[in-house]
């Protein structure tokens, strides 16, 4: 059995005008220490389902398992890195950090705790700013922040939603690097919700794309067939590079069309 | 930037001309009991030039009586602040606690201080704890209010990340909830400063307690009209002066 499972998922909203559908009969299975991807359209509700696999939200119906287990509310098992980084405002880049480690780590001394959160905040090149508090960063040195807390956590799922998304092409680059490096060091299974194509393919075993909401589901994994480490350069040679490109972008653009469609036709009633 | 900073220094001052205008023009007409500006001034410079002189308990500098004043209200509003800012969080925190609560709070809140005064003779039997109690008493329930409505708007982002985190609950207080309220905590001592200072003057007038309300309503029993004047200006300086200080402690926890 899978060791994070999402079967037959749904989870609406409730609106002005009765309720809104985000995820309809939703299907996940993720093995252990496995680095999946899930694309999807802006708006699709891929934030939606990072929520719900953290017990931060409960579906309406459908079941999601954790190593055989239901998931009922936060755990320790799971880590997230949020869209909106959600950083503490009245906390310094390290405090929000050492936070994260105090809650996994209690058995460690505090200088122990610390030297893990300075280590932290260095692999994301924040050393300079360890002391700053967050309305004194960019958008995307605050993500970083939100990376270094989301691997303080130690989890036995990362969720990543966008992690990236707000970093310049090299500093992406080093994160990627480094987080496949963490996740071949460590075995974590990780999750992450990206809008970059090449960033799935580069990083991720099976990629999933999400179909466009309202009630979006699952469509078929794409299978990735590279080993890791891949560099970038390297992987353009790669037949399965552009094989993996052309299934999901196919995908993203047939969903595209048929919105689209569904758009105009609804225009025309 | 120049044009503004001297229009932000001559406004004001033109505003205080023309009451001071006014004043003179009333005093002249209609109510001839009423010092004029120049009168209240000749009156009071004794008590303004030598504001912290002692002359018997009901005479004294207008310095001196301030000062009693202001630590009349410093121990109300200490015992207002110090019983608000926990019940304020409680009203946050518990849906039960706030059913419980919130009609009573609203039904306390609009009571006079006049009103309060007497029952805090009775209590205490003194006027000295009877005015902190009605300063008190009167002043708290902004800080409830303002404490209750910043735990109840905390972005929902940072409890997530509590709960991602699992916080226990005490850890969850200390590191999310209250620094997460403290510009709202702040707001609500600022304009709970602001009401004890209001209720110094009917405390002190209704117990006769030595300071500037104090004073106030003796002049006015004795008919020296121009120390009334004299108070009032004291009051409104004071007051002025006090909320500016706390809008500094607030703006300061803001950005934070
Ligand atoms: N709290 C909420 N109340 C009502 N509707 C919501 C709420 N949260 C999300 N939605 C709706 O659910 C849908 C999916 O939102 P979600 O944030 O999961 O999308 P997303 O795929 O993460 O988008 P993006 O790529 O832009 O981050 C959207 O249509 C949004 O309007
Ligand atoms: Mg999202």
């Amino acid at each position: 059995m899978a060791f994070l499972s999402l079967r037959g998922v749904r989870k609406s909203h409730p609106t002005a005008r009765g309720e809104h559908v985000v995820l309809r009969d939703l299907d996940l299975e993720v093995n252990e220490g496995e680095f999946v991807a899930v694309v999807g359209p802006s708006g699709s509700g891929k934030t939606t389902l990072v929520s719900l696999i953290a017990g931060l939200m409960r579906p309406d119906a459908g079941e999601i398992l954790l190593d055989g287990a239901p998931v009922t509310g936060p755990g320790p098992d799971r880590g997230v890195v949020f869209q909106n980084y959600s950083l503490l405002a009245w906390m310094s880049v390290l405090d929000n950090v050492l936070l994260a480690v105090e809650s996994v780590s209690p058995e460690l001394s505090a200088d122990e705790r610390r030297a893990k959160a300075e280590r932290l905040v260095r692999l994301v090149n924040l050393g300079e700013a360890m002391h700053k508090k967050p309305h004194q960063l960019s958008g995307g040195m605050r993500q970083r922040v939100a990376v270094a807390r989301g691997l303080a956590m130690e989890p036995r799922v990362l969720l990543l939603d966008e992690p990236f998304s707000a970093l310049d092409a090299l500093t992406r680059a080093s994160l990627q690097q480094e987080l496949v490096r963490i996740w071949m060091r460590e075995r974590r299974t990780i999750v992450m919700i990206t809008n970059d194509v090449e960033e799935a393919i580069l990083l991720a075993d099976r990629i999933f794309p999400l179909t466009a909401g309202p009630g979006a589901r699952m469509g078929t994994p794409i299978d990735v067939r590279m080993p890791h480490p891949r560099s970038s350069r390297a992987v353009n040679l790669e037949p399965a590079y552009h094989e993996a490109r052309r299934s999901v972008l196919s995908f993203l653009v047939g969903q595209r069309r048929a919105s689209l469609g569904a758009t105009l036709a609804g225009v025309g009633a | 930037m120049k044009e503004s900073k001297l229009g932000s220094l001559l406004l004001p001052l033109g505003g205080i001309a023309l009451c001071l205008l006014v004043w003179t023009a009333v005093s002249r007409t209609i109510a001839p009991d009423l010092p004029s500006p120049l009168r209240t001034w000749e009156e009071s410079k004794p008590y303004v030039l030598r504001p912290f002189f002692k002359d018997g308990e009901m005479n004294q500098g207008i310095g001196r009586f301030a000062l009693l004043s202001l630590v009349r209200v410093a121990k109300g509003f200490a015992l207002a602040i110090a019983l608000g800012t926990p019940l304020g969080f409680l009203l946050g925190l518990s849906r039960t606690f706030q059913r419980a609560f919130d009609p009573l709070i609203q039904i306390l809140r609009p009571i006079s201080p006049l009103a309060w005064l007497p029952l805090g003779l009775i209590i205490f039997q003194r006027s000295e704890p009877a005015a902190v109690f009605t300063i008190a008493l009167c002043a708290m329930w902004p800080t409830v209010i303002n404490t209750a409505v910043g735990v109840r708007s905390i972005n929902p982002d940072y409890l997530n990340v509590g709960r991602v985190l699992r916080l226990s609950r005490a850890r969850m207080l200390r590191k999310i909830i209250i620094p997460a309220t403290l510009p709202y905590v702040f707001t609500g001592f600022r304009l709970s400063l602001g009401i004890a200072w209001l209720v110094i003057v009917a405390s002190e007038m209704l117990t006769g307690a030595p300071g500037v309300g104090g004073f106030l309503w003796q002049e006015y029993n004795s008919l020296v009209y121009s120390h009334i004047l004299l108070s009032i200006v004291t009051i409104g300086l004071i007051g002025y002066a006090l909320d500016r200080l706390m809008g500094v402690a607030e703006r300061r926890f803001q950005s934070a």
